[in-house]
Parts: C-alpha cells; sequence; structure tokens
C-alpha cells in the first residue's frame, strides 16, 4: 500500500479493480487447469467479460453524463457486425493475431461513428424522451441489421437490401452478411484472456477519462449544467464526447461478442432493447458510477441462472425475486438509513476498521 | 470607456414585460448595487446579462465589445462570471475540482492526453491544483479540498460559488444575493471576503442584495429597480435617501 501512496484516490480505486480483475483471471485459469470448472461455467466465461465491459460503457453515460441510454445493445450491434464482417472478409489473407486487432479497432470505430452522429439529434433531448429515442435508434440499428445482405465473388463485393437473389452474383459467390440469418463462420478468437484483456482496457480508459479535465467537465454538466454553462464550458462538446466514447466502448463489447459465435445474428434477445435493459440493471444493481460494482453485478446475474439449474422450472423465478431482493438492498432508503444507523456502509466499515487501529 | 455599458435592456416572457429599458453603466473596479423589492426583475437582468436569457431588445458592451444574446458559454470566455441566488454547485464533485472546473479554459490538455496519461497530463493537472489551492486558501477553503461540495456548511458553499467563479479570471463579477440566509456574523465576514477578493483579483463586482447594511456598508454606485423599471441609480447614500426609493422599497 506504500507503492500507492503517490498517487491520486482514483487512480488507487483503478488499481485495485485491475488486480481484482486479474485476481479471478489466474484463479480461474488454476482452476480451469485444475478440471474443476464445469463446461457450463466455462462457456460464460466469455460473456461475462463482454457484458462487464458494456456495463462499464453504458455506466459511463448513466453515472457520468447522467443520461439514461436504452440504446446501448445497439452500438453493440454495430461493433459485432462491423468486426465480424471485417474478419469473415479477410479470414483467409491475414494471420489471426493482427486481423482481430484490426477487427477490433474497426468495429469499436463504427459503433463510435454511430454514436456520434446518432447523439447529435437524440443529446438535445433530456430524461425519457432521451431514454425513448435511444431505444428507437437501438431497434433501427438491429432490424437494419436484419436486411442486410453482401455477398463476394470474382467480380467484387454485392450488396443488397431486399433478399439474396437480388444480389446477382455468379456462381463462385459467398454469403458474408445473410439478412436475418446473420454472419456465419466468423474466426472464434474471443478467449477468455482477450476478454479479460479488453476488459481492464476499458476500465482504464474511462476510468482515466471520468478523472481528467474532460470528465470533469462531463460531471459538471451533469450535476448542475447551467453552473457549467457560466463556467464557460462548451456542453454539447463534452456531452458528445462522453456519449461517442460510451458507444465505441460497447462496441468492444460487441467484437468480444460476435468472435465468440459461430453464427451472430441480430435478435431481441441479443441486440434488442431486452439486452439494453439487461445492461441497465446490471449497471444500477451495481450502482451508478461504480465501474467495479458493475463487474460484480453481471458476474452475479449471469452465473446465477446456471447456478440455479438445479431448481428447473423455478430457476427464472427465483433469479426475478433474488433482483428484487438486491435492488431493495441496494437502493431503498429504508435500508440505507439502516445500513447507516448500523455502520454498515462502506464509510461505517471503514470508521470501524480505524477505531479498531486506535485502540490497539 | 466602460466595462460594461447597458442600453435600453428589455425582456418580455409572453405578455409580460418582465424588464424593461434598463440602462446601466459600470465603471472598471467599482462595486455597484442592485437593488429593488421582490419580483422587480434582478436576477432576470443577471440572466440576460450572463446569456441565460436573450433579451428582446437592447444592448450589452463589455470593454466595448458587443456581447448581446451570446451564448452563457462564450459570455464567460469574455469575463463574465456568476453566482446564483440558490446555491449552483456541482455537488457530488470534491471543493478542488469544483474550482478546477472554474480554471477548465485556462488550462489546456486534450481528452487523449488526458485518457492515456501522457506527461502533459501531470504536469497540467499539477499547476491546476496549485492554482486551485491558491484561490481557496483566499476563502480559508485549502482545508476543505477534498470535502464533497454538498457537504459544506451554508455560508462556505457560498464562497465555493464566489471562488469557483473567480477562477474563471473574469472582468466582472455577478453575485446574486450573497448574503442571502446569512446570520449577521456571516455578513460581516462576507463584507471582509468581498473587500479582499476585489484586492486580490482586481474584479468589478455587480451584486444584487437585499440586505442594507451590507450595500450601504460596500456599494459605490447603486441601482434602484421596481416593477422592471430603473426607479433610481446614482451614488449609494444619495440613492438611499431619494424619498422615492424609500417609499418603493424600504417602505415609509
Amino acid at each position: 500500500m506504500k507503492l500507492l501512496k503517490n498517487v491520486t484516490a482514483p487512480t488507487q480505486k483503478l488499481i485495485r479493480t485491475v488486480a481484482a480483475v486479474v485476481l479471478v483471471y489466474i484463479l480461474m485459469e488454476i482452476l480451469i487447469a485444475a478440471g474443476c470448472i464445469s463446461s457450463l461455467i466455462q462457456g460464460l466465461l466469455v460473456p461475462v467479460c463482454t457484458y462487464s465491459i458494456a456495463a462499464v460503457a453504458l455506466n459511463l453515460c448513466v453515472g457520468y453524463l447522467g443520461e439514461l441510454s436504452l440504446g446501448h445493445a445497439g452500438f453493440m450491434c454495430l461493433g459485432a457486425f462491423a468486426s465480424a464482417y471485417f474478419s469473415k472478409l479477410t479470414a483467409d489473407t491475414i494471420p489471426d493475431v493482427p486481423r482481430f486487432i484490426l477487427a477490433l479497432i474497426i468495429g469499436t470505430a463504427v459503433a463510435a461513428l454511430f454514436g456520434f452522429l446518432i447523439a447529435i439529434p437524440v443529446l438535445r433531448l433530456k430524461g425519457d424522451y432521451l431514454a425513448i429515442v435511444t431505444l428507437a435508434f437501438g431497434e433501427i440499428i438491429k432490424n437494419v441489421m436484419n436486411v442486410i445482405y453482401v455477398g463476394k465473388d470474382s467480380v467484387g463485393l454485392h450488396f443488397s437490401m431486399k433478399d439474396q437473389l437480388s444480389l446477382g452474383m455468379s456462381v463462385d459467390g459467398k454469403m458474408i452478411i445473410n439478412g436475418a440469418q446473420g454472419i456465419t463462420g466468423t474466426p472464434r478468437q474471443s478467449t477468455f484472456t482477450v476478454g479479460v484483456v479488453l476488459l481492464i482496457l476499458a476500465l482504464i480508459i474511462t476510468s482515466n477519462f471520468v478523472n481528467s479535465r474532460t470528465g470533469r467537465a462531463v460531471k459538471a454538466i451533469r450535476d448542475n449544467r447551467i453552473a457549467a454553462e457560466t463556467v464557460g464550458l462548451p456542453v454539447s462538446k463534452y456531452k458528445l464526447i462522453a456519449f461517442t466514447l460510451s458507444a465505441a466502448i460497447a462496441g468492444v463489447a460487441g467484437v468480444l461478442y460476435s468472435h465468440s459465435l459461430n453464427s451472430l445474428t441480430a435478435t431481441t434477445n441479443n441486440f434488442g432493447y431486452n439486452m439494453s435493459i439487461m445492461i441497465l440493471v446490471y449497471v444500477v444493481l451495481g450502482g451508478i458510477g461504480n465501474f467495479s460494482g458493475g463487474i460484480i453485478a453481471t458476474t452475479v446475474l449471469l452465473l446465477l441462472p446456471e447456478l440455479l439449474r438445479g431448481m428447473a422450472d423455478y430457476r427464472m423465478l427465483i433469479y426475478s425475486i433474488v433482483l428484487i431482493a438486491l435492488m431493495i438492498f441496494n437502493w431503498s432508503p429504508d435500508v440505507q438509513k439502516w445500513k447507516a444507523v448500523n455502520g454498515l456502509t462502506l464509510d461505517g466499515i471503514k470508521a470501524r476498521f480505524s477505531k479498531n487501529k486506535e485502540v490497539q | 470607456m466602460s466595462l460594461l455599458e447597458v442600453t435600453n435592456l428589455g425582456i418580455s416572457f409572453g405578455g409580460l414585460r418582465a424588464v424593461d429599458e434598463f440602462s446601466l453603466k459600470i465603471e472598471e473596479g467599482e462595486l455597484y448595487g442592485l437593488i429593488g423589492p421582490n419580483g422587480a426583475g434582478k436576477t432576470t437582468v443577471f440572466n440576460m446579462l450572463t446569456g441565460i436569457y436573450k433579451p428582446t431588445d437592447g444592448t450589452i458592451k463589455l470593454n466595448g465589445a458587443d456581447i448581446t444574446g451570446r451564448k452563457t458559454a462564450d459570455i464567460n470566455k469574455a469575463g463574465v462570471a456568476r453566482t446564483f441566488q440558490n446555491i449552483r454547485l456541482f455537488g457530488d464533485q470534491s471543493v478542488l475540482d469544483n474550482v478546477k472546473i472554474g480554471l477548465h479554459n485556462h488550462f489546456e490538455y486534450s481528452t487523449i492526453e488526458g485518457v492515456f496519461r501522457l506527461p502533459r497530463f501531470f504536469s497540467t493537472e499539477k499547476a491546476m491544483n496549485e492554482k486551485a489551492m491558491s484561490i481557496l486558501s483566499v476563502f480559508g477553503l485549502d482545508v476543505e479540498a477534498d470535502t464533497l461540495a454538498s457537504n459544506l456548511p451554508y455560508g462556505k458553499q457560498r464562497q465555493l460559488e464566489i471562488a469557483r467563479a473567480l477562477a474563471t479570471e473574469p472582468k466582472l463579477l455577478l453575485l446574486d444575493e450573497p448574503a442571502a440566509g446569512m446570520n449577521p456574523n456571516e455578513t460581516r465576514e462576507l463584507m471582509e471576503t468581498i473587500a479582499l477578493i476585489r484586492k486580490e483579483f482586481k474584479v468589478t463586482i455587480l451584486l444584487i442584495e437585499h440586505d442594507m447594511k451590507l450595500v450601504s456598508g460596500i456599494c459605490e454606485k447603486l441601482t434602484v429597480l421596481n416593477f422592471g423599471r430603473v426607479l433610481c441609480q446614482g451614488n449609494t447614500s444619495e440613492v438611499l435617501n431619494n424619498p422615492e426609493v424609500i417609499k418603493a422599497y424600504l417602505g415609509e
């Protein structure tokens, strides 16, 4: 802890969060090597990383920009399709590692570009209206992805938004994006290791962002827009930057997602408003503005249905009860009061420890 | 040339003429008071001066440059800063960060440099911290630098708001009822603070206030506003002895 004394408090928190992620990663790798982890749980490791990154992205938007976006699954969708499209197209020409890095950059850039374009009209709105419009944009993105047909033959690329036949490809042609059937045969490069590395990167970027000059301006606009204007902050510019960064990181989650599957389709469950709300649930449960809390909430909520598998028919019922109970425990004012009185808040627990130290 | 020159400023909200033919001249270095009964339009004048409301007619000139109807942020960059009647701090951020947000336009590093913690991030942040602490120490708030702004006691929140406004290096500082809700002791401290910042920051001040002790104690000139119109303008002692002012505002 001596080493941490020279850095600022937010950086200390970031280092602690990253260290915890690395620790869990090492522990999981050891347990997998020892054969203690069922293949079911192993299959959930990449999704946990994916949705943790999505939760970090949305947390930036909800917790720091202070705007409720219900379209982040749409940005994931864009990142997923753009990167999968690139990977499929170049699967035979570029070696694995540089191709994945390029795919990552492309997926992120496409999500960021659309985040930026959508933010221009959307950020003129506030509160519920903004939430509704982002939800609509998310749905539009998902539905447009369902009617895109792209094929490649000896002549070149063919594009249509009608059906496969209207591409007019020659016999040697092969489909890259096949409408509602999406992209099949994307190289699967999203391993647990890649997921953890990307999660750590997302954490470092967002944490550093909110604790920089730009991030302070974004938080100031969230806290009091009029006061922020009177101290000379260009409000629209900083809202745009924060929203674009949030969309870009959601795009990273999308890249990770598309490269963990054989076939990528855009359905309500993975890129629709269901998923947007699921990501919001992770953020709210983990604590708005709290990146590490969001990761913990994501992990628990993704593992819970699997751990409850023994309950058969009742598992989704119990899942929702656990969700409601956690929500009440984290947010109800009565429970907050009870926790404060009994010294169970984070500050209260810290105070208790420091008191013990004084006694010694 | 006057620092602030307002001519025939007026604003209507639908059928309501909130402020009409408001003119004002403030010379550099002055401490000017704007008084009037509740609802006279004082805060509306402030909102027009800072671009929060767009005036329906009239012009506002700062150092000869027309700033009428410009964006709030641009008016601040031109040199006008303000505080609010109902305090508007960045409550979820520390006292130090509140002042650093005020310094935002005077220190520069890009978002990329911030995200990847490049050398310029560290050097600029260090300089910003030092500057912010030196402003806070004028108000004796340097010991509270790490406190959340919303956790400060009321009087200190008002001082922090002034400190944040001063951090933007204004030529003209607008204070909207700085003594509202303060007891006589706190008001006396506030008068000392205002005198101190005039000396330390060489700033011209225009303030709205109801506390006559404060107004007569520190303001050099006064404008009295009644029903959106200027009732009387001039040196403090003359204005406060004007029978019309006494009738309209101070009571017969």
